[in-house]
């Protein structure tokens, strides 16, 4: 059953980088027209959020009233409810740097692996950030 | 936009939202990417398994298109790129989640805490982009 997580967890990644790529959500430009609204307004990344969640809620509803996967390990999701001042202010510093260049982890660590040093300086960078505001909210 | 330009973009979603359905139905796990990729960054060997399978399924195609030097352009200054890394970094980290953890399975699960923190990012992304095209 472990090999069956891991395979299962390698092409939940595949599909994920490939539907990305596919939908162009990997090219900054069509994430900034997307955010831009006074521009020529891009509503692309919309219909791809759309499809993406109208997908994943049946897959999600039923595993919640299940409480346990096909594989048979627990579901694992998130009972955080509280919406509290680390959230808000942890998305407002993500939507800043998201909206200076159109670049979330996801789409960065495609554009990484394909060799584009701009976006292999963009992880290097989100990497460091992610461990000292780690290091730093434990404090 | 024609109908074959919407067509990539709803299988290209579609198949983002099977990603997360199957991640969730079989390995019980939230497929929230900034999250996944900490955990690698940070965690304990015997913890990273599936993690590590799913950056690596993750990278593929990026290091398909390595092969065949077809690489996928961050284009931007030195100063924007690691600013903006940087923030992107200590953001999702602070608010345990991005665009994939909050903004589709936090959606999918129909998360108010994750409606909030996407219409926060989302809201900021365009303040900023709104800003930048006034300079």
């Amino acid at each position: 059953m472990r090999l069956a997580q891991l395979l299962s967890a390698l092409l939940a990644g595949l599909l994920f980088g490939s539907g990305l790529i596919l939908a162009g959500m990997t090219n900054p430009e069509k994430v900034r027209a997307f955010l831009d609204l006074g521009g020529k307004w891009d509503p692309s990344l919309a219909l791809v959020m759309a499809a993406a969640i109208a997908v994943a809620m049946p897959a999600y509803a039923w595993s919640k009233r299940r409480g346990t996967t096909l594989a048979g390990v627990p579901v694992a999701l998130s009972v955080r409810r509280r919406i509290d001042r680390q959230l808000l202010c942890g998305s407002v510093v993500f939507g800043i740097g998201w909206g200076l260049l159109g670049v979330c982890p996801g789409p960065g660590l495609v554009a990484a692996a394909s060799g584009d040093g701009g976006a292999l300086v963009f992880v290097a960078a989100m990497s460091a950030g992610m461990l000292l505001a780690g290091r730093l909210s434990r404090q | 936009m024609n109908m074959i330009e919407i067509g990539r973009l709803l299988a290209g979603g579609a198949a983002i939202g099977a990603a997360v359905a199957l991640l969730m139905l079989v390995n019980g796990r939230v497929a929230g990417i900034s999250g996944i990729y900490r955990q690698l960054l940070t965690g304990r060997f015997g913890q990273l398994g599936w993690r590590l399978a799913f950056v690596l399924g993750l990278c593929l195609p990026g290091l398909w298109l390595l092969l065949h030097q077809r690489a996928l352009p961050v284009a931007g200054g030195m100063p924007l790129l690691l600013i903006s890394g940087l923030l992107v970094g200590a953001g999702t980290q602070l608010a345990a989640g991005c665009t994939s953890g909050h903004g589709v399975c936090g959606m999918a699960n129909l998360s108010q805490r994750s409606l909030v923190a996407t219409l926060t990012f989302m809201g900021t992304a365009m303040l900023v982009r709104f800003v930048a095209g006034a300079l």
